[in-house]
């Protein structure tokens, strides 16, 4: 064992030397590496940050929440003709249902609209308006970065009362406060009363509070559409998640007798929760990272075979030399390791080069919103991908070197 | 006892479908501090002979005792150990490490042999001396002359205390006077108690040696005492 580290160490001296002696090569070689390794740090980081901000914009609907739909969100099992001919929810079925249920801290309806927003020159297209109660605040999360929410009178009265998403507000009003200024929605003029605080999450597009401005329920009928024209949800806050399943099944008996169900009656309706969500996520990021690390592996895949072609080169090259050592008394085992020490050198110093290129990398995505997560265990991925692949592309032109004739390599001219 | 005795050994190639007889069937011993030198026209065989004497390559017949081992049916590692604790190789090359400076070239068997660092610079520095190197102790191959090179294989053959020294053809890529310089050096050593085995063509070097074995086709024509053997005139890098 000793004897099998000193070697090791004078193999990896030897190396050193023989990597110092041909600079150019080396730097070319290792540039294979660089580029693999940064490709499967940035991957497994951006999957990372991918995943962060998907489980971050999940909890920002809140664990505890159920939604009361027509149509389920993630399940297949019910045909989608039999959910498109289910009835509508509206507004009253919502008022019965609330007076219904016990267990829940917050009941709000909710409904969705796409309009146009407008700031003197400034204007979105195709933002997402939420139309809901005051009740919608204790459904949720979310904080205030300016202003309030809409209160009951304001809910109540249908009155053009707007809160803004932290990104709407951004763009509308770059410079000032926003609060008590007013905004136009599909030409109808909207007083802010609140501007909510950055949620940041990345995946979940216009459903990302962000992006979406939030007026009274009522006033989305008043201005925008016909109450009956659309389904609303009603969103259902459980005081905690251990009571979540009990609250399910309030909710449920509690819309079956809103709607008058008899009990051989399927229920119309749908009760979605974030866990069908998760999985749906879970399933989608499995699929980017299996996708992303045969991309990026196939590139640190084509580093690898540049390092066994200049391994073979080199040992080519180097046969007089390993006919020397072998005249001199190196062993099989020598030859072996000095090669593998080479070509292991290589690919860490690679490994290190190409963490710090992704290092960069994650800075430079960090500023155009993109989530990146670089974690800890991305050192040890490079370290660990990059020490392998030296060994592995390493090891068929060691071995070559090794058991080539003493007599015939010290001929090699 | 002998400190080489070889027996009825022969050396046979395949080349594609004929076999070629490198050697025939050659018997010799060498004793401890002799003075050799194997002597034949290029194709005679002596090559092969000087391999298989130096553990660099194993007959295909006959016997191989060095030392009191029999080394015929070694494996790759024990022959790599013979090599490295027994024998001091001179090449007409010179077969230097082109990058290394002469103290990593001479300190490298000792690398092999497992040696540590510091004892090994120690002994390198020694052996450089030796053969009147002590200021060229950090130069590269390229920034020596040709003599100077030899002089630094000579010192890498000598710092393991090998039993025998094999030079092959060593003043052949040498001039008249530096060469002679070299075969000085082996002199020296050889009265200083190693065994030297030379291989040559040349019948003026061959002279140095005491004894001399002419081979021819494989085979061992004439093995002789030399009767006026050239002792040259000490150099000025003599040993201390």
């Amino acid at each position: 064992m000793g004897n099998f580290l000193f070697e090791l160490k004078e193999g990896l001296l030897i190396s050193l030397r023989a990597i110092r002696a041909n600079k150019i090569r080396s730097i070319l070689t290792t540039l294979g590496i660089v580029i693999g390794i940064a490709a499967v740090v940035l991957m497994s980081t951006a999957v990372t940050g991918i995943d962060q901000s998907f489980q971050k914009g999940v909890s920002s609907l809140g664990s505890d929440n159920l939604y009361i739909d027509k149509w389920a969100w993630f399940n297949n099992d019910i045909p989608w003709w039999q959910m498109r001919n289910r009835r509508n929810l509206n507004m009253e079925e919502y008022e019965r249902f609330k007076d219904l249920v016990k267990l829940p801290v917050a009941v709000a309806p909710s409904i969705w609209t796409n309009q146009t927003i407008k700031k003197g020159e400034t204007s979105i297209e195709f933002m997402m308006v939420t139309g809901t109660t005051n009740e919608y605040l204790r459904t949720t999360n979310l904080n205030f970065n300016q202003g309030r929410f809409f209160n009951e009178i304001e809910s109540k009265g249908a009155r053009s009362v707007v809160v803004l998403g932290s990104e709407i507000n951004k763009q509308l009003f770059p410079f000032g406060s926003a609060v008590g200024e007013e905004i136009e929605l599909k030409g109808n003029k909207f007083k802010v009363v609140g501007v909510l605080e950055e949620q940041g999450s990345f995946v979940m597009g216009s459903f990302n509070p962000d992006n979406q401005v939030f007026v009274p329920i009522d006033a989305v009928f008043k201005f925008f559409q016909n109450e009956s024209f659309r389904s609303i949800t009603i969103n259902v806050r459980a005081p905690n998640s251990q009571l979540v399943e009990d609250v399910k099944q309030e909710a449920i008996g509690a819309m079956r007798q809103v709607r008058g169900l008899k009990y051989y009656e399927a229920d119309d309706f749908s009760i979605n929760q974030q866990e069908g969500l998760l999985s749906e996520i879970n399933k989608t990021i499995g699929v980017i990272q299996i996708a992303g690390f045969v991309i990026t592996g196939l590139s640190l895949f084509v580093g690898a075979i540049g390092i066994m072609n200049i391994m073979f080169v080199s040992v080519k090259e180097r046969t007089k030399e390993i006919g020397i050592r072998k005249a001199i008394g190196a062993k099989r085992r020598t030859i072996l390791s000095q090669f593998l020490a080479e070509s292991a050198i290589i690919c860490l110093i690679g490994g290190v080069m190409g963490f710090f290129v992704a290092f960069l990398g994650t800075r430079i995505i960090e500023q155009y919103d993109f989530p990146v997560s670089l974690q800890y265990d991305a050192v040890v991925l490079a370290f660990v991908v990059s020490l392998l692949t030296g060994l592995i592309s390493g090891f068929a032109p060691a071995y070559s070197a090794a058991k080539m004739d003493p007599v015939e390599a010290l001929r090699y001219e | 006892m002998n400190l080489i005795s070889i027996e009825h050994i022969a050396k046979i190639y395949d080349v594609g479908s004929e076999e070629v007889h490198a050697l025939r069937d050659v018997s010799l011993t060498i004793e401890k501090n002799e003075y050799v030198a194997i002597m034949g026209p290029s194709g005679s065989g002596k090559s092969t002979l000087m391999n298989i004497l130096g553990c660099l390559d194993t007959p295909s017949k006959g016997s191989y005792i060095f030392n009191g081992i029999s080394v015929g049916d070694m494996d790759d590692n024990d022959l790599a150990k013979i090599r490295n604790k027994e024998i001091g190789f001179v090449f007409q090359t010179f077969n230097l490490l082109p990058r290394s400076d002469a103290l990593h070239n001479v300190e490298l068997p000792l690398i092999y042999a497992g040696m540590n660092s510091y004892e090994r610079k120690e002994r390198a520095r020694e052996a450089l001396a030796k053969v009147g190197l002590s200021d060229r102790v950090t130069h590269k191959p390229n920034e020596l002359s040709g003599g100077q090179r030899q002089r630094v294989a000579i010192a890498r053959a000598l710092v393991t205390s090998p039993s025998i020294i094999l030079a092959d053809e060593p003043t052949g890529n040498l001039d008249t006077k530096t060469g002679e310089d070299i075969m000085a050096l082996f002199s020296e050593l050889h009265s200083t108690g190693n065994t030297i085995i030379l291989v040559t063509h040349e019948e003026y070097i061959a002279e140095h040696a005491a004894r001399i074995i002419r081979i021819r086709d494989g085979m061992i024509e004439r093995d002789e005492y030399v009767e006026k053997r050239i002792i040259p005139s000490s150099n000025n890098h003599s040993l201390q």
